[in-house]
């Protein structure tokens, strides 16, 4: 398997503080690693390093087999880069910025139009092309954002945090555009607070937390590795509850959890077998079941049991 | 579409070529904030109203022969105040998501520095017209031919672009915009009042007097005069180059050390 980006041991200080404490990535080629991890927890920082703006203290990364320190200038030749923050000039038009970075990237003043007038027509823009970035809105800067990174064709893409305060509907537009790309056969590297996020996009899924990988995987591999099944059931007469948390009771031996607003009792369970017995201990109470089966913990789950944090999703939650 | 092998190193050509494009990003963001010239052109206006008509009486007798010979003087004093604005809008720009965008692509690293000193053209042009056309309305008269003129106008640019990496420096040194033109006014205080932009040398103590003859702002300023109003100009405009050049030799380098520094 060839790898798009590699980093082993990454170390860097910023004084007293330790933002990357012997980072490993590994990202195959034409796949999507979700970096994830808590607010601090170093994501923008190994970002940084593989986007050549950070030299790390330790440790080495290559991308697209260019050494990150000892070939820069051609890793800067095959990465595109959106930040946390949208890095577009506010005070130039859309085409303004996209020409610009065209120009700088060796087109023609011809072909670098040709190419911004592309991208921006892709990302929707076109009607607010010649109008400055400040008159934006937040969905359309990240969307300006991510145009501008395009403009290289870029064969691996770093998204820092994309969709952080962006309305749902620009969400799923930026999610569109990283499963077509991927499509396309670039690699992505995407930050994200948001667990739905990971779960929805990245084929990979690494967790950083203080500077260290705590986890690494597939999102099934690690929902199934950090906390065990769970079943639910969701009694068609909410007047059994009662009776099936009895029988669930009885089964594991802890109290279910009851979510009185959808009338979901979940419970651990250790075998998957437990779900036969489950079905004929219900069948012979007389009891139906509107929704019956075991699952994987959340990705939030997964979380919480790995950093010790619930995730932590402030504004516009993704749920 | 495939794209084409990345290039390990960049020349000198392909930074310039760089350096231009951004150049060319610095002039637009000017045409659309067009208050960000306001140093540039009501500043010399004052000084020039200031000089020639609070000073200009005491010292030439009267206002209008002094306003002939200031005007070359104030032209290269408002390039020296005009070259602090390029490190205090680098240090602000350095700040933007932006910049860390131009970091990420393969261009030269000098090329953000070099487009901030390239686009500051049209400041000091501006400045220059501006107090020409002011000193003019006045009653200031070119003395020379338009040649003259053009050499003199060139020189100047030349020595603001020189001039600019101090600033430059400067701007990659402090944490702060705002901390530029601070510092660097303790630099251009004694390097264009220490002149004879004002008044000739004659009447300093000679510490004074030793330090005004080798200062290059006082050659450029004779250069500006001899080529404006006539007489020998050629012997000032040589240490004028030669020190622009000198200037740009110095702290291009240490400049582009700072901020590799900085970022890196």
């Amino acid at each position: 398997m060839t790898y798009a980006i590699e980093a082993e041991g990454l170390v860097k200080r910023f004084g007293d503080t330790v933002a990357l404490d012997g980072v490993d990535l590994a990202v195959p080629a034409g796949k999507i690693l979700g970096v994830l991890g808590p607010n601090g927890a170093g994501k923008t920082t190994a970002v940084r390093v593989l986007a050549t703006l950070l030299r790390a203290d330790a440790g080495r990364a290559r991308v697209a087999g260019f050494d990150v320190v000892e070939q820069a200038t051609a890793v800067r030749g095959v990465i595109g880069l959106t930040g946390q923050y949208a890095s577009v000039d506010e005070d130039l038009s859309g085409t303004e910025n996209l020409v610009l970075i065209g120009k700088l990237l060796g087109l023609s003043r011809a072909e670098a139009k040709a190419r911004a007038a592309e991208l921006l027509a892709r990302f929707e823009l076109t009607d607010a092309a010649g109008r400055g970035i400040k008159t934006y809105s937040g969905g359309m800067r990240r969307r300006a954002d991510l145009a501008a990174s395009l403009v290289g064709r870029p064969q691996v893409l770093y998204l820092d945090e994309p969709t952080t305060g962006l309305d749902p509907h620009s969400r799923n537009e930026v999610w569109a555009t990283v499963r077509g790309l991927v499509e396309d056969g670039v690699t992505v590297l995407l930050t994200t607070q948001y667990l739905e996020e990971a779960d929805q996009l990245a084929d990979l899924i690494t967790v950083i937390d203080h500077g260290k990988v705590i986890a690494a995987g597939t999102p099934h591999e690690l929902k199934r590795r950090t906390g065990g099944l769970s079943l639910q059931v969701r009694p068609t007469q909410i007047a059994d509850t009662l009776v099936v948390a009895g029988i669930l009771r009885d089964l594991t031996g802890t109290e279910p959890l009851v979510d009185t607003d959808n009338g979901v009792l979940t419970t651990p369970v250790d075998d998957p077998l437990l779900l036969s017995t489950v079905v004929r201990r219900l069948d012979d109470a007389g009891i139906t079941a509107d929704e019956l089966g075991l699952r994987l913990p959340s990705l939030d789950e997964v979380f919480l049991t790995l950093t010790g944090r619930t995730a932590p999703v402030t504004e516009g939650s993704l749920a | 579409m495939t794209t084409a092998a990345p290039a390990l190193h960049i020349g000198p050509s392909a930074a310039l070529r760089h350096g231009i494009a951004l150049a060319g990003r610095a002039v637009t963001k000017v045409r659309k904030n067009p208050e960000s010239l306001l140093d540039v052109t009501l500043q010399p206006i004052i000084f020039l109203l200031l000089f020639v008509y609070l000073f200009g009486g005491a010292i030439s007798g009267n206002t209008h022969t002094y306003l002939q010979t200031l005007l070359p003087g104030l032209m290269v004093q408002n390039i020296c105040f005009a070259s602090m604005g390029t490190g205090m809008a680098l240090a602000a720009d350095l700040k933007t998501g932006v910049f860390d965008r131009f970091r990420s692509m393969p261009i030269a690293r000098s090329a953000p520095l070099l487009g901030a000193v390239l686009g500051d053209i049209v400041r000091f042009i501006v400045t220059l017209v501006v107090l020409i056309v002011f000193a003019v309305i006045l009653g200031f008269r070119v003395q020379t031919g338009p040649g003259e003129f053009v050499i003199a106008f060139l020189l100047m640019l030349a020595f603001g672009l020189c001039l600019c990496w101090v600033s430059v420096f400067v701007g990659m040194l402090v944490k702060s915009p705002q901390a530029v033109p601070g510092t660097l006014v303790a630099f251009m205080l004694p390097l264009t009042f220490g002149s004879t932009v004002f008044v000739g040398s004659g009447t300093m103590p000679g510490w004074l007097q030793a330090w005004v003859d080798i200062n290059p702002v006082t050659h450029l300023t004779e250069a500006a005069r001899g080529l404006l109003l006539g007489g020998d100009w050629a012997a000032h405009t040589g240490w004028a180059f030669l020190w622009a050049v000198a200037i740009a030799a110095v702290f291009f380098p240490l400049a582009l050390r700072a901020y590799r520094k900085r970022v890196a």
